[in-house]
């Protein structure tokens, strides 16, 4: 008899677990998944290309649905989870019958925030987190709507992308000096900036939003400098929270994200959580990669074999707006480490190497991430750089020609 | 301005006679005096082939005349008469009012000071026709013989050894002598780089006929290579070698007792001073530092080799002795009657393309003209022949004094034309600061820039260059070849007989310089060569007199002379002696005791020998131009011998500070066996305008031969110290630059530009403002300031303007990868992505611009696994994992296999590329 072990939440961390625990656990538990989202698990990453044209929406779907029934999985998607019962291990839903399970696991993900400033209430104010928001963004876009993205991480230039490929003007406003700060140093960030200027973007930063105005619906923003950009959407990108209501409510530790230890078990028994909800020695991940991570320690941890997660190097390994950016460890570079720099502006890359006491420490790409990952493996190795140093900005072909070979 | 059209001149000195649009010239470089084949292109440049009807070269080039093509441009060129006005710029002018101002001033000057206030600095680059003009105002009609020339500094002491043994400055054999000799002895020549093509036709006969080669210099050069002996004697000993010849000569009976009797006087003493020199073997040999064996080798080959011609050049002629060394070796000759005789002569080679032309002319300070010299009858023959009252009565000052005249302020005017007198005079910094007193100076140029020009002309006169003027030169073996016209006059440009013809003309001189044409010259020329001549000057080119415009056009190479009346020239002079003495003998010269004029000290322990390089020309404004012969040595250098550098702590592709008692270089160290111990070797090429530290003629003792006046280029004491660089690189520019201070660094051509190869000691920071100071905004920049590295290039479009590299001294690299690149019009995407690297990426393999991040996945590799047959992103996937993490590139892979589905079959990659 199978163990009931049910999954709320249907994005792509839950897709990858249930897809793992096929390989090392098939038959050992009946497995449900519970989403709120009305479709099958998609690719949110592909969410921009859907809306910049270059996929189509049916493209992204993670598995067809033909895949989920031949591995026996319940899915029930549009469907809201409210309560879990963690005394008589039962998960109560909306308007659906409760499902009881031995084994729970939180992939609930995250919401994106909306800015506590006048008028984010008004029609027109927008997120940008998943499909039903790109059908909404590809409507604005076809009439040729005039919007403002709030944000200048990953998402919002996605968003903002997105937009101008689809055919709205766009501006984008930031409240840091530079585009993803967390991801980039400045030259990289400036970069960027140029890069995306270049696809007809409008991009502001030091932009901190005082109010948005409008009657019913949304016809500007102001900011706190003044400054007053006209608008008829307004999507907010400014970060996201994790969604960990139902496990608070539950009595399951959480701080910002539901706090999970090195199986992904929360602090009750046989409830696990992982993805973007998760909260990991204090650290909530906002990226695929260490869900995907997290997904492959869990399907083995509940397969019963031994399986730890010891957090994930985070690594920036993306395309943004159609521009390939690279980082991860020190790139900034403490005190003590050296930097080597390569930029051709003009030419769109932007690379820099950051090397302490012989080793590299930490790297930023952007434009050319062709050995991204021989960097990231010099940065989690830490062999000395000393004999590659002269050559390693120019690529492993070229500074150890014999791999290459 | 007179209604003289000068192009009209130029016009009629077009002949292309050859193919089609092929005109037949001259080789302005060395004085072996190759015809030359130019085709012009309609791009202003001509292709350039050896002539193979010229007797002096039957086709061949060397290197440079080769690379003539390539030094055609007009970048560098002076286009238009300048002026220096009031607030010290050049500024442009018309002709007619710079010749007015240059009449002028000098009127006035001569006027106050009297003939010997001015001067005139002349070139062995000019045309017999120039030079003569040139020298009929001054010496005829200014009334100073101060005209002397860069010659001076080149074969003077073969005139003075001439004029001493032979009553007048003749060279007695022709090239076939190097065809038909059994013995060729070298003396101070490195032929093999200063004569490329007569050297060969002395290797042709070593193999062919089997003759035997000697050569005798310091220095091991290219040119002792093929050597059946090296004999690397101690610099200035010479006269020892050749004294212990003729004492071996007189000993082993091989002297010509009849030739000697006959034709000869002085013979007694003579011998009786070698003996006193080098009285046998062993003493030779103790005076020339070479073994007893050596020594003996070369006498006995010597002696019993009938046909044997004696080449000597720089290293005989620039010495303090020279003209005592030149002596010494005609004496042997003289002494075997071996002069004069198919392959057995005493055979003087001349360095520069008309160096034997402006002697014919007299263009020398201690010659009047034509052969005649400063004697009462001469005097008066010259006099009426030009119908010049103020003509002058005694010698000029030669070079090295005239510039030590202009530095008294005794000379307050200077005519220099087309030559470098601040790079290329010994104690060369002394000279160009004495330019600066000058009252008045003029150059006749055809560049706009160069040492000398920077060192304060007044008035700068554009003159024709090679390819553009016509006229004759004649070349080592008295050859009076055409050099003809196959390129328009650019800009306002003017041949330099016109110039100085018009400058005469305003002086008052009118009816004496009423040439209309280069022919018009050479007819005068020709005349006043055969007037009153009789056969009692050995220079009479009296049968081309009366050359019609069409013949002078139309004429062959010829040898002088050329006697009114001669249907063939003379070949030859002096095998049955005839002498120009008035007794007609020749003289056998006791020459003085060999000794260098300068001693090496604790703080100069080191001699400095000068010389060429094989592919550099001069002070390199025409030979610099060529991106194919800057590669052959780029960077001015010193050589010097291991133990030498070892002593001196100077190590191999290192550098070097050079010092002498008269100025100072920074050289890059070669450290060779070749060169001998004790000895320093420098090239003269290098100037203020194509390195910051190389004009090694500051380096060079002013101290010059009694007889001939040239300066003992060859024996500087020096000392020379390592001197450290921190960092090196190299630019790659368009066009010229101005590099920050106290950069070390030099200049050559490369395909399409500029390249600078520097060494620097100051932070590395220096260099980003620097460039940015010029270059465009569209920049790419690599820094490792840890590593010691700094490399930017900029571009327009994708076309490299200028690109640097500096980094680590000892870790400098080779700019050949990038050189390459900057040939290009344009940069591939790959290229500029792998530029500044400096390295080569042919053959590195390259995945393609990565598609998938997350697994590091190329599109090349993408598409030749779609073009293998995986049709669908699945596929790729499980081939490559591309797309099986985020899976944000699928839509591309997707893409990519629909463009793949769309090409044909066999270029799959081509097409996906070329749609991204």
């Amino acid at each position: 008899m199978s163990e009931p072990l049910v999954v709320v939440g249907n994005g792509m961390a839950a897709a990858r677990l249930v897809d793992e625990l096929a390989k090392v656990a098939l038959g050992r538990y009946a497995i449900a998944v519970i989403g709120d989202e009305p479709r099958l698990a998609y690719n949110r990453v592909l969410l921009s290309s859907v809306l910049a044209g270059e996929t189509a929406s049916h493209d992204i779907e993670l598995k067809p649905a033909t895949w989920w029934r031949d591995r026996g999985v319940t899915l029930k998607y549009g469907c809201v989870a409210t309560e879990i019962d963690v005394g008589r291990r039962e998960l109560k839903i909306a308007h659906e019958e409760s499902i009881a399970f031995s084994r729970l696991v939180l992939a609930t993900g995250s919401t994106p925030l909306r800015l506590d400033v006048p008028g984010a209430g008004l029609a027109g104010v927008n997120t940008f987190r998943d499909s039903r928001d790109v059908d909404l963004l590809l409507a604005l876009a076809a009439q040729k709507k005039r919007v403002v993205v709030v944000g200048g991480g990953l998402l919002g230039l996605e968003a903002a992308y997105g937009l101008a490929k689809a055919g709205a003007p766009v501006t984008l406003i930031h409240l840091m000096d530079r585009l993803m700060e967390r991801q980039l140093d400045a030259p990289a960030a400036e970069l960027l900036k140029s890069l995306v200027e270049r696809k007809g973007i409008e991009v502001l930063l030091n932009a901190n939003t005082a109010r948005l105005h409008g009657e019913q619906h949304i016809e500007g923003v102001e900011l706190v400098d003044g400054r007053r950009i006209e608008a008829d959407a307004v999507i907010f990108a400014a970060g996201i929270r994790p969604n960990i209501a139902l496990a608070r409510d539950a009595g399951i530790p959480v701080n910002r994200g539901i706090v999970v230890d090195e199986h992904l078990q929360t602090g009750a028994p046989d409830i696990f959580a992982l993805g973007e909800c998760a909260e990991h020695r204090g650290i909530c991940y906002g990226l695929v990669e260490p869900a995907y991570e997290q997904a492959g320690v869990l399907a083995r941890h509940l397969a019963g074999a031994a399986s730890a997660y010891n957090g994930s190097v985070v690594a920036t390994n993306l395309k943004v707006s159609g521009v390939a950016v690279f980082s991860a460890g020190d790139f900034i570079g403490a005190d003590g480490s050296e930097a080597i720099v390569l930029s051709d502006v003009r030419h769109g890359t932007y690379k820099k190497l950051v090397i302490a006491n012989g080793r590299l420490t930490g790297a930023v790409l952007v434009g050319d991430t062709t050995d991204a990952l021989w960097y990231l493996g010099l940065i989690r190795n830490q062999k000395p750089v000393a004999a590659i140093r002269a050559d390693m900005m120019f690529g492993r072909v070229l500074a150890v020609p014999s791999r290459a070979a | 301005m007179t209604s003289i059209d000068p192009t009209q001149s130029l016009s009629s000195g077009r002949a292309p006679r050859g193919p089609v649009g092929t005109t037949r010239t001259t080789c302005p470089y060395c004085g072996v005096g190759c015809g030359v084949l130019a085709t012009p292109d309609r791009g202003g440049g001509a292709a350039i082939a050896g002539d193979p009807e010229h007797p002096a070269n039957f086709g061949r080039l060397c290197s440079k005349g080769s690379a003539l093509g390539e030094t055609l441009g007009l970048e560098d060129r002076l286009l238009h008469p300048m002026i220096r006005c009031s607030k010290g710029i050049m500024e442009r002018v018309a002709w007619t009012d710079a010749l007015d101002h240059v009449a002028h001033r000098f009127k006035h000057i001569v006027a106050r000071d009297g003939p010997d206030s001015v001067a005139f600095y002349l070139s062995g680059q000019l045309l017999t026709e120039d030079y003569y003009v040139a020298n009929k105002l001054m010496k005829g009609f200014i009334g100073s013989a101060n005209v002397d020339t860069n010659s001076r500094l080149c074969m003077a002491s073969s005139v003075a050894g001439h004029r001493r043994a032979f009553g007048a400055d003749t060279v007695p054999g022709c090239y076939e002598d190097l065809d038909q000799a059994d013995l060729l002895v070298l003396v101070g020549s490195n032929a093999a780089w200063c004569h490329p093509v007569l050297f060969q036709r002395m290797l042709a006969n070593k193999q062919t006929r089997g003759a035997r080669i000697v050569v005798i210099d310091p220095r091991r050069t290219d040119t002792a290579g093929d050597a059946d002996l090296f004999l690397g004697l101690k610099p200035g000993t010479d006269t020892a070698l050749f004294a212990g010849l003729l004492v071996h000569l007189a000993d082993s009976a091989a002297l010509d007792h009849g030739y000697i009797e006959r034709h000869t006087s002085g013979f007694d003493e003579a011998l009786a001073r070698a003996r006193g020199i080098a009285g046998s073997v062993a003493a030779t040999a103790l005076a020339t530092g070479l073994s007893e064996s050596d020594v003996a080798g070369f006498f006995q080959m010597f002696g019993t080799t009938p046909r044997v011609v004696t080449l000597y050049s720089q290293g005989v002629n620039q010495s303090a002795q020279g003209t005592d060394k030149v002596n010494a070796i005609l004496n042997c000759h003289l002494a075997t009657g071996r002069i004069g005789k198919p392959g057995a002569s005493p055979f003087s080679l001349t360095g520069q393309p008309n160096a034997m032309g402006g002697r014919e002319v007299g263009g020398l300070a201690n010659q009047l003209a034509a052969h005649m010299a400063f004697t009462p009858p001469d005097i008066d023959r010259v006099r009426r022949f030009w119908k010049a009252p103020r003509i002058a009565t005694h010698e000029g000052l030669k070079a090295v004094q005239m510039f030590e005249a202009i530095a008294r302020g005794e000379i307050k005017a200077l005519w220099v034309m087309g030559t470098n007198p601040a790079v290329s005079l010994p104690d060369a910094d002394a000279a160009r600061a004495a330019l600066k007193k000058l009252e008045l100076f003029v150059i006749s140029e055809n560049v706009r820039s160069n040492d000398t020009v920077s060192a304060g002309a007044h008035v700068l006169l554009p003159a024709l260059a090679w390819g553009e003027k016509s006229g004759t030169v004649t070349n080592s073996e008295r050859r009076i070849s055409r050099q003809r016209a196959f390129l328009p006059a650019p800009g306002e440009a003017r041949p330099d007989w016109w110039i100085v013809g018009e400058v005469a003309k305003r002086l008052g001189f009118g009816s004496a310089f009423d040439f209309k044409s280069a022919a018009d010259v050479f007819r005068e020329h020709a005349g006043l060569s055969a007037f009153e001549n009789n056969g009692g000057r050995d220079f009479d080119i009296g049968a081309l007199q009366s050359l019609s415009d069409e013949a002078f056009d139309a004429m062959t190479p010829v040898l002088w002379p050329m006697r009114y009346g001669d249907i063939q020239p003379q070949q030859r002079f002096f095998a049955e002696g005839g002498f120009f003495a008035n007794d007609r003998r020749a003289r056998f010269v006791a020459p003085e005791i060999p000794a260098l004029r300068t001693e090496t000290t604790a703080g100069r322990p080191l001699r400095l020998n000068t010389g060429r390089v094989r592919d550099q020309w001069h002070t390199m404004t025409r030979s610099g131009m060529s991106a194919r012969l800057g590669q052959h040595l780029p960077a001015p250098f010193v050589e010097i011998h291991p133990a030498d550098a070892l002593r001196s702590g100077v190590t191999d592709d290192g550098f070097a500070r050079v010092v002498t008692d008269y100025g100072q270089c920074i050289l890059k160290v070669v450290v060779s066996e070749r060169q001998q111990r004790g000895m320093l070797f420098a090239p003269i090429h290098w100037s203020e305008q194509n390195a910051s530290a190389a004009r090694v003629g500051a380096l060079v003792a002013p101290f010059t031969d009694p007889f001939s006046g040239q300066p003992e280029n060859k024996a500087t004491p020096v000392t020379i110290v390592p001197y450290e660089y921190v960092f090196r690189g190299f630019v790659l520019s368009r066009t010229h630059l101005e590099l920050p201070p106290h950069v070390w660094w030099t200049r050559v051509s490369v395909t399409a530009g500029y390249g600078y190869l520097l060494a620097d000691n100051a932070d590395l920071a220096r260099w980003q403002p620097w460039l940015r100071s010029f270059a465009g905004s569209d920049l790419a920049e690599y820094r490792d300031f840890g590593g010691g590295v700094y490399r930017a290039a900029s571009f327009a479009e994708n076309r490299i303007e200028t690109c640097l590299f500096v980094g680590p001294a000892h870790d400098a690299g080779d700019w050949g990868v990038v050189r390459n690149l900057f040939a290009q019009a344009a940069l591939s995407d790959d290229q500029r992505r792998m530029l500044l690297s400096g390295k080569s990426t042919d053959g590195l393999a390259s995945a393609g611009p990565i598609v998938c991040a997350c697994f590091g996945v190329g599109r090349d590799t993408i598409c030749n696994a779609i073009g293998a047959g995986a049709r669908s992103a699945a596929k790729i996937g499980l081939q490559l994992k591309a797309g099986t993490n985020c899976g944000s590139c699928i839509p591309e892979l997707k893409r990519l296999i629909a463009q793949a589905d769309v090409a044909t079959p066999d270029a799959p990659r081509r097409q996906a590329v070329a749609a991204i």
